[in-house]
């Protein structure tokens, strides 16, 4: 299968009175064609900024300051934000849905609004056309009596179905990349299945390949194929969905699958936290920023830049210096 | 568990809470938003009862009608064995250095022009509980080491704090006057995942080392309910469908909605998740203004039957300990 997306070395910093933040430092990942990625850290670990400078979102003081994201054969970074190639992309070819349905849609336009106004621009419909596609999308994710409903609101709908109409506005485009920003997070429990499992069945009839960015490992367990975990700005292991569960090889990642309570855990359990707290991302130290918190820390660690990330299996990689194949 | 009745530290029942909804020139009453409507539970002593349901389920109410923040519309509040349903604000204040409260947000829960110290000691000073300045300053001190803070940072502002050190202040003021029942809501649905960690086996710790500490663990997150608490009480839009054991939640949930929520929660690792059996719902919340008839779940439920509409099911008992309210159970 080929590499739709290739992203490599990508880095995006912020430039604040008290120094430069590296939110994003040297990020390199891939998806293929039809195939669902998670890409998993805490807040602060740059994932969603990572997500913004491949669609060149990023306003002062941040800036995109090294990498290529090369999406068919051409580098995105090479476009201006503004210009026409690049607009030509994004939503079109590589749409986004942002976790906040309440804040990215516009309250004063209504939901028909929005949505044709996609189709016009990049599809050039007509406008009774985009009428008729946005009706058949909003039907697609499960709004009911889509054809009233397209005079609405944003206020008018609830969370959940705010998040339908961004997911039919996301799509509207036939995207080749789906991009989901924490797309759930901010729903109930039982409405978070419904989306996901509409967002999956959406993406494999659209054969759009999905990029799921979240914090919960739940999420990404049951729908992602393979998952990069983040961490401090870097990527800090990557594998198949399965490796990085069975076999995670990462200090961080250990210690995030042990620090999280699971439904069908033993009675008594004790849950395991990691210790101290994400680093603050001005002015890091070369070392790795994990090192403060880290329980396999070997000597070398703290001599040594943060090492690259290396292979320790079919398609799986980490960036530590430890062993921690051995007593795990 | 033997129930005798001095065991019991809170015993709730059939509360009822509703908020009147105004409309028009004359302010006139035209529906009530039932956000309770008849629950009932029993908290015993050193016991954690999780309390879980999705957002508008109306289980921080509950929390605020035992802390007599709302007065309840109708229902009994038993505390220690006073009733404490409808006392005065001047009698509740004696009964609010027992009950304490934790609540979910550590950025907007703290005052940011109080120092750290004040707002852990604060509680004492209220409650008239220290009688010497050096007395005071030994009690916050303490209550900072308790929960793994430095005393010395007592002079630091809330911003000065992660949002785990923060959540660590609203459990030490919580901590102050040694209650007997602590009521949290959300405590760490803000924190970042490997925070919340470290706030759990704090609350954890707490309650192992304190002679008599209940909780009342308010969350929408079942695996961190299932995993702190000894029964969960399961809501849905103002009633309480399921009540049970916590292993017996996982292990045999009865209540359809209680399945469908379970199904819902997704578990992180794959080969559990690929053949697990998802039970997606329709639809949505219906609104607590207007709420279905009979069993509030019947309209999205996957087992219901005409009957279902027609009458409001009690909780039944199928198994000791194990309550359930639903006719197809």
């Amino acid at each position: 299968m080929a590499e739709l997306l290739q992203v490599k070395d990508l880095v995006t910093q912020f430039k604040t009175e008290s120094g430069v933040v590296k939110a994003v430092n040297g990020v390199s990942y891939y998806i293929n064609e039809q195939e669902i990625i998670g890409l998993v850290g805490e807040s602060g670990c740059g994932k969603s900024v990572s997500q913004l400078s491949v669609m060149q979102l990023i306003s002062a003081p941040g800036e995109i300051a090294g990498g290529k994201v090369i999406f068919e054969g051409k580098d995105l970074l090479k476009y201006k934000p503004h210009g026409p190639e690049m607009r030509s992309v994004r939503g079109a070819k590589i749409a986004m849905i942002f976790q906040e349905p309440m804040t990215s849609l516009n309250p004063v336009l209504t939901i028909g609004q929005q949505l044709t106004e996609m189709l016009v621009l990049h599809l050039e419909m007509s406008n009774d056309e985009a009428q008729k596609k946005a009706i058949e999308l909003l039907n697609m994710v499960g709004i009911p009596a889509a054809e009233r409903r397209l005079e609405d609101y944003p206020h008018n709908f609830s969370g959940g179905m705010r998040q339908r109409v961004m997911i039919a506005m996301g799509l509207s485009c036939n995207p080749k990349i789906l991009i989901a920003d924490e797309p759930t997070t901010a729903l109930d429990v039982t409405t978070q299945a419904q989306l996901l499992e509409m967002m999956k069945d959406m993406v494999q009839r659209f054969r759009t390949s999905l990029i799921i960015v979240t914090h919960n490992l739940g999420v990404v367990a049951r729908y992602a194929q393979r998952i990069y975990i983040m961490y401090a700005g870097r990527i800090v292991e990557s594998g198949t969905t399965k490796d990085i569960f069975r076999n995670p090889r990462h200090p961080y990642t250990m210690g995030l699958l042990k620090c999280i309570p699971r439904l069908d855990e033993e009675e008594g359990k004790k849950l395991v936290p990691i210790e101290g707290l994400p680093p603050n991302l001005i002015n890091m130290p070369p070392t790795c920023a994990f090192l403060p918190r880290c329980s396999w820390k070997i000597a070398k660690c703290s001599k040594k830049p943060w090492p690259e990330l290396t292979s320790v299996g079919d398609n799986h990689f980490i960036r530590c210096y430890a062993d921690t194949k051995e007593k795990k | 568990m033997n129930q005798k009745n001095n065991d019991v530290i809170l015993e709730v029942s059939d509360l009822k809470m509703y908020f009147p909804v105004m409309r028009g020139l004359l302010r006139r009453k035209v529906a009530d938003v039932k956000a309770i409507d008849g629950v009932s539970f029993k908290l015993m002593k050193d016991e954690t009862l999780g309390l879980v349901g999705e957002s508008g389920c109306g289980k921080t109410t509950v929390g605020r009608c035992v802390l007599g923040l709302y007065r309840a519309t109708a229902g009994k509040i038993i505390f220690q064995g006073n009733d404490i349903t409808a006392l005065s604000e001047d009698k509740m204040q004696s009964y609010r250095k027992n009950i304490a409260l934790i609540f979910q947000d550590p950025y907007s829960s703290l005052d940011p022009r109080q120092n750290a110290g004040s707002i852990v000691g604060e509680p004492l000073k209220i409650h008239r509980m220290i009688m010497t300045k050096g007395e005071y300053k030994d009690r916050v001190d303490e209550l900072f080491s308790i929960v793994g803070l430095d005393p010395s940072m007592a002079d630091r502002f809330p911003h000065e704090f992660s949002g785990g050190q923060r959540q660590r202040i609203g459990v030490a003021r919580a901590l102050a006057c040694n209650p007997s029942l602590i009521i949290c809501d959300e405590p760490i649905s803000a924190l970042d995942v490997s925070i919340q960690a470290q706030i759990i086996n704090l609350l954890e710790e707490l309650q192992d080392s304190a002679k008599d500490l209940s909780y009342l663990f308010i969350a929408h997150d079942l695996s961190v309910v299932r995993h702190i608490s000894d029964r969960v009480a399961v809501m849905y839009l103002g009633h309480i469908v399921e009540i049970c054991k916590s292993r017996e939640l996982y292990e045999k949930p009865s209540h359809p909605y209680t399945r469908a929520l379970l199904s819902a929660v997704p578990i992180a690792d794959p080969f559990i998740e690929e053949t697990r059996e998802r039970i997606i719902l329709k639809g949505e919340v219906p609104s607590p203004l207007n709420p279905p008839s009979g069993c509030p779940f019947h309209p999205r439920c996957f087992m219901a039957i005409p009957e279902c509409s027609k009458v409001l099911p009690p909780l039944h008992t199928i198994e000791t300990g194990h309550e359930v309210a639903c006719i197809r159970v």
